[in-house]
């Protein structure tokens, strides 16, 4: 304290180079601070980048498919026309696909050859007959998908210059592949079966149809559940609710829900949803109940925030002309409102969508190859069958992952561009 | 079936209010007094009192008929007064599964005669579910129409109605927590019947899975939390190492030295981390992270694992920047200016009056942020179920592989489980324990953040 008193005393020589070296380095510690802030957003949004681009670059290439284009004539093979589900569509298949190479082949080399394409070519061909049986009476062209290692093989995924027991394709299959190749057959069209097909074991047939209408069905459950509660428990708690203790334990409950763990509200969906009410597994009513669960605090707390900020006026003037408080809330505050509440319901569906983990506790990853044709059939969602196809150890799976996560953060800029638009359209600042 | 049902009841009450309706219009013509209410409350009216008591019904009648026909089913079946719980619940489902068409094994004649006997009951229950509804609402439109005169204020009957909804729905939060809190409970319960409770909080062996064979169920010390809960933590705070000082940074740099154009385009790049789903985290961590953690570790000769601690939580402490970034930007941003400004008057530089003024200022919001950040990091599940490991193991070092409570509650989960068996108990018993930490967590937080908030 002294000194301070006398070196306040005593005037300072601001140009000593004492002084000058103190303001360069207090200077110097203010453009560190800034160094670091830059560096910590950098560090952050690098990252976002780095991560969009490697999904993208690992996910691209399942948005094309290598396919084969056969003409197959059946016209001269023996298939009893009035049953044909019963005829060996595999020799028949095989022998068709067979006649794309000329010359001899061995067993083995039979073996390694069919094994180009996949190994659910017969059914390919066994549906698109049982659609349209004059595809019988002549030549007809089918797209038959190649089997996940040469779709790698097409890509450049795998190396041919490895030797050939460190690579899956061995070099006699390369050499058939090659010659499908030169016969113009092999093409890399557009893959709409990952829209289109269901989940498979093989990722050459893998897609995200049954995925996308479980999700498509939960959401719309999520939706008409919390929608209408979520706005009429905020209508309640911010005009109607008397200021008592209860009112107080619903907000405080409402926060809190809004931290629960989503692994938590799964917890319940099974114990209470599955286990007490006996509603069945991997349903995509369940999720959406469980979703709506998460998504009610985040409804509420927007349309809360939205109601408080329509001015009272409103409610006043409406109030004056001898409307009721049910008339002038249902009439014009929340009209007034719902362009803000509906941007926060469509930001909350966006979370759901995204949601996984519950999903998971009530069985929705499971194995299933047909789409769910109601909210009571077992299904998977968008954020499980990518958990699913993550953990499957087909090197196809990793793109096909990546083209899932891709297809997911597709609706979720979607969802969120939409409550953007909505929002700056019709919100008004009062 | 079920869904027409609903939709036949919703087209019933829409049709009764268009009729109830353009009633009230004629006798608010025809009336000689001025009707109360206008012709549209009276039509409301009608329609509720034709569509919610069936509608409650129906909802009231489907959870509880699967309980009354099981007892029924069971009931009737010979000798099941002798079995067991779990004998009992393994033979309704099996009766279940039969009924379902999916037979696993030949079923006996008793099984097929329960299998019949439930079949009745379902078609029976329906058909009872069906005309007791639709009674309800002929009676319920009758009624509705029958009250209907001039004088009858249906507006105040409406809005009482309204209003008995939107106070359910705000109960529903609590019915929610309530039903969290009820089933973990229960459920954690039944688990600390076979396996000693301080066993489970203060055990240091977790292998659930030996749990499964006969001789060994709920063997002491196979149950013990505490590697699990050590797994967990050391996850987080390799969250936290990241996401605290990188958010701190951030919200400095955007809120006191950033141009107002930089900030707008940051700050919603940085809430897309936010937004991005924890799966897409998890198959990032896998695809990317590990492995490259895996090469980093080796190559400066440690020991990595594939599924190392540091990989799940520093992808975590990624996805946990923008939510502490913001919640500090908001506690920087609620210092008043005045103090900002009379540091600056003293001749502070910016970084002096943010480290000595600003930070010891905002400080109690942002501990209460990194409180709630540290909470989801805890509660956090995909990336850590695809990216962390599986064993428990007691291990400060992050570039071993370790688990998580919220691994092991979905590990023990996934797949068809049954409700007797520890294993599964367990996971109930671990998402109390999670239950229980995170609602502390954000306790504490949310106070930290409200004190702060009435300082100024």
């Amino acid at each position: 304290m002294v000194d301070v008193v006398q070196e306040l005393s005593t005037p300072v020589d601001w140009q000593s180079d004492s002084m000058q070296r103190r303001r360069k380095a207090r200077y110097a510690a203010d453009r560190r601070l800034q160094i670091y802030g830059l560096v910590a957003i950098i560090f952050a949004l690098g990252f976002l980048f780095f991560l969009i681009a490697t999904l993208t670059i690992a996910g691209y290439k399942a948005f094309i498919q290598t396919t084969a284009t056969v003409r197959l004539d059946l016209s001269a093979v023996e298939i009893d026309r009035s049953d044909l589900m019963k005829a060996n569509w595999r020799r028949i298949v095989r022998g068709a696909l067979r006649e794309q190479i000329p010359g001899e082949m061995s067993r083995k080399e039979e073996r390694a050859y069919y094994s180009i394409f996949t190994s659910s070519a017969a059914y390919i061909v066994r549906n698109k007959i049982m659609d349209n049986p004059t595809l019988l009476d002549g030549p007809a062209v089918f797209d038959i998908p190649l089997s996940d290692p040469f779709d790698q093989l097409a890509k450049n995924e795998i190396d041919r210059d490895l030797p050939e027991n460190r690579r899956r394709v061995s070099d006699l299959q390369i050499k058939f592949y090659d010659q499908l190749v030169q016969a113009g057959i092999v093409s890399q069209p557009i893959n709409w079966g990952l829209f289109l097909n269901n989940d498979s074991r093989f990722p050459e047939l893998a897609g995200l149809k049954g995925a996308l209408s479980g999700s498509f069905w939960a959401l719309l459950v999520c939706f008409l559940i919390s929608f209408p509660l979520g706005i009429a428990a905020a209508i309640y708690l911010e005009e109607f609710a008397p200021k008592n203790r209860i009112t107080d334990l619903i907000e405080i409950n409402i926060n809190n829900l809004a931290a629960v763990p989503s692994v938590v509200f799964g917890l319940l969906g099974l114990a209470v949803f599955l286990g007490w009410f006996g509603l069945p597994r991997s349903a995509p009513l369940v999720g959406g109940m469980v979703l709506s669960l998460m998504t009610l605090p985040t409804i509420i707390i927007v349309a809360r925030a939205a109601l408080k900020s329509v001015p009272s006026a409103i409610r006043e003037a409406a109030l004056g002309i001898g409307a009721s408080k049910h008339e002038a809330i249902f009439h014009h505050n929340l009209p007034l409102a719902m362009p803000t509440i509906m941007t926060g319901t469509i930001i909350g569906l966006a979370q759901a969508l995204g949601e996984t983990a519950p999903l998971l506790l009530i069985g929705m990853n499971a194995f299933i190859t047909s789409d769910p044709g109601g909210v009571m059939e077992a299904s998977t969602a968008l954020p499980t069958q990518i958990y699913i196809w993550a953990d499957s150890p087909e090197r196809g799976f990793v793109a096909r992952t990546s083209a899932a996560i891709l297809v997911l953060l597709g609706f979720l800029i979607f969802m969120n561009a939409a409550a953007i638009l909505l929002r700056q359209r019709f919100e008004r600042r009062w | 079936m079920i869904g027409w049902t609903f939709i036949l009841l919703l087209l019933a009450s829409i049709c009764v209010a268009i009729a109830g309706f353009a009633r009230a219009k004629r006798m608010s013509v025809q009336a000689s007094q001025t009707i109360h209410s206008r012709p549209i409350y009276h039509g409301l009216n009608v329609a509720i009192w034709t569509g919610i008591p069936a509608f409650v019904f129906l909802l009231l009648w489907l959870l509880g008929q699967n309980w009354v026909i099981d007892q029924l089913v069971m009931g009737s079946y010979p000798g099941s007064e002798t079995l067991s719980a779990d004998e009992h619940s393994l033979l309704l489902s099996e009766i279940r599964q039969a009924a379902h068409g999916n037979i696993f094994k030949k079923p006996t004649d008793q099984v097929l005669a329960a299998v019949e006997h439930l079949k009745s009951l379902r078609s029976l229950s329906l058909q009872a579910m069906v005309a007791i509804a639709a009674a309800l609402a002929i009676v319920g439109a009758f009624f509705g129409l029958r009250v209907m005169t001039p004088a009858f204020r249906a507006r105040h009957s409406v809005e009482k109605a309204v209003t008995a909804f939107m106070i359910f729905a705000s109960l529903v939060a609590i019915l929610t927590t309530l039903g969290i809190v009820l089933s973990l409970l229960f459920e954690a319960w039944q688990f600390f019947r076979k396996v000693p409770i301080l066993g489970f909080l203060f055990g240091l062996n977790w292998e659930p899975q030996i749990a499964i064979r006969a001789d060994q169920v709920a063997g002491q010390g196979a149950f013990g939390a505490i590697p699990v809960v050590f797994g967990t933590i050391v996850v987080a705070t390799c969250a936290m190492v990241i996401a605290v000082p990188v958010g701190i940074f951030t919200a400095v740099y955007l809120t006191e030295y950033s141009s107002e154009r930089l900030r707008k385009w940051v700050k919603p790049m940085l809430e897309i981390l936010a937004g991005i789903p924890t799966v897409v985290y998890g198959f990032f961590a896998v695809l990317t992270v590990a492995p490259a953690v895996r090469t980093f570790g080796i190559s400066v000769g440690i020991d990595a694992a594939p599924n190392s601690a540091i990989a799940a939580g520093g992808v975590m402490g990624i996805m946990l920047i923008p939510f502490i970034s913001s919640l500090s930007d908001d506690a920087f941003a609620a210092v008043p200016r005045a103090m900002r400004e009379g540091s600056f008057a003293l001749g502070a530089t910016k970084g002096e009056t943010i480290r000595k003024v600003l930070l010891p200022a905002a400080l109690p919001g942002i501990v209460g942020g990194i409180l709630l950040a540290l909470s989801r990091a805890i509660g956090e599940t995909m990336i850590v179920v695809m990216a962390a490991g599986l064993i428990a193991r007691m291990t400060l070092n992050p570039f071993e592989s370790v688990t998580t409570v919220t691994v092991q509650i979905v590990t023990l989960l996934i797949g068809d489980t049954e409700f007797d068996n520890p294993k599964t108990l367990a996971a109930f018993a671990l998402g109390l324990l999670l239950f229980v930490i995170t609602l502390g967590l954000n306790l504490i937080a949310l106070r930290t953040v409200r004190k702060y908030r009435e300082k100024y």
